[in-house]
């Protein structure tokens, strides 16, 4: 089974990788781009078929550990 | 006085922070971040700065979980003082021993030079040699210095006097250096045992070196 895990800045705090990247689309002549936010992808590779105690388990590594629960939101995908 | 000075893999500045204690005089021992136990003679723990990790994932994130945090936490619960410095600092938000979170710098640039930093409240064990107001000479070197806390815990810090230096210019004016929130670049816990900076006093011990006022800081944990 495969969880993965998103995590970004949450909504409200400033995102300063986020905000260099959009400055160097615009430059580029991306002009559509209204907002870039950069997060990291963390995907794990876990030894079990029960989706629920997976899911149970990954959200508690990210309150843990994979997330600052102070500046990140989190998503996690199971399959 | 007896200092343990912390060890993670990737730390660089345990010999500063020693050679700066034992300049004034005291005693330290370096801690090895697999011990679960400190010293039991020891008055303060300094978590020095560094790379503890790589800085992987995020600056402290992974140091926190040693076992000697676990030893620190204990510590820090029954009133013992610890100071971090740095990435001590970024460890000890981690921790969830000190509020707030540090982030990237704004400017995403790791920015290392000397920085006038004003002293916000010196009602505590460790700032009690500087005046409030008082403009310190100290340098800095962090890529992620950039202090964030939310409203109601930004108004808690302002309230219990948790906020210790700020990013200033020579005449105590805020500075914005790295993005932080009202040009933070220290705080304490609501107990005021436990306290944290991005600034390294620890270099700041010789004027020929560019300042000597780092002496007056780490002289307020003898007190």
């Amino acid at each position: 089974m495969t969880a993965t895990v998103n995590v970004f800045l949450k909504e409200g705090v400033l995102d300063p990788q986020g905000k260099a990247a959009h400055h160097a689309l615009d430059s580029l002549g991306f002009d559509d781009v209204k907002d870039v936010r950069i997060g990291k992808q963390i995907i794990l590779q876990l030894d079990t078929d029960d989706k629920v105690k997976a899911e149970a388990e990954v959200k508690e590594m990210c309150e843990t550990l994979l997330a600052n629960t102070v500046i990140e939101d989190y998503t996690i995908e199971i399959n | 006085m007896k200092v343990a000075v912390l060890r993670f893999p990737g730390t660089n500045c345990e010999f500063d922070t020693e050679y700066a204690f034992e300049k004034l005089g005291h005693t330290t021992e370096l801690i090895w971040h697999e011990e679960a136990k400190l010293p039991e003679d020891i008055d303060l723990v300094v978590i020095p700065g560094g790379f503890s990790y790589g800085d992987y994932l995020r600056s402290g994130s992974i140091a926190r979980f040693s076992p000697v945090m676990k030893a620190v936490k204990i510590y820090a619960d029954n009133g013992g003082k610890v100071l971090g410095i740095c990435n001590g600092f970024q460890i000890l938000t981690e921790a969830g021993l000190l509020p707030g979170a540090l982030k990237r710098n704004n400017n995403l640039h790791f920015i290392s030079k000397h920085q006038n930093l004003c002293v916000i409240n010196n009602n505590n064990a460790f700032l009690n040699q500087c005046t409030k107001g008082e403009v310190l000479n100290i340098p800095i070197a962090h890529a992620d210095g950039n202090y964030y806390i939310d409203e109601e815990g930004f108004k808690k810090l302002e309230d219990n006097g948790q906020i210790l230096l700020r990013y200033s210019d020579e005449k105590g004016n805020p500075v914005v250096i790295n993005g932080s929130v009202t040009s933070i670049a220290g705080v304490c816990n609501e107990a005021k045992n436990v306290f944290g900076l991005m600034p390294h006093p620890e270099r700041a011990l010789e004027a020929i070196l560019g300042s000597e006022d780092g002496i007056r800081m780490l002289k307020g944990f003898e007190a």
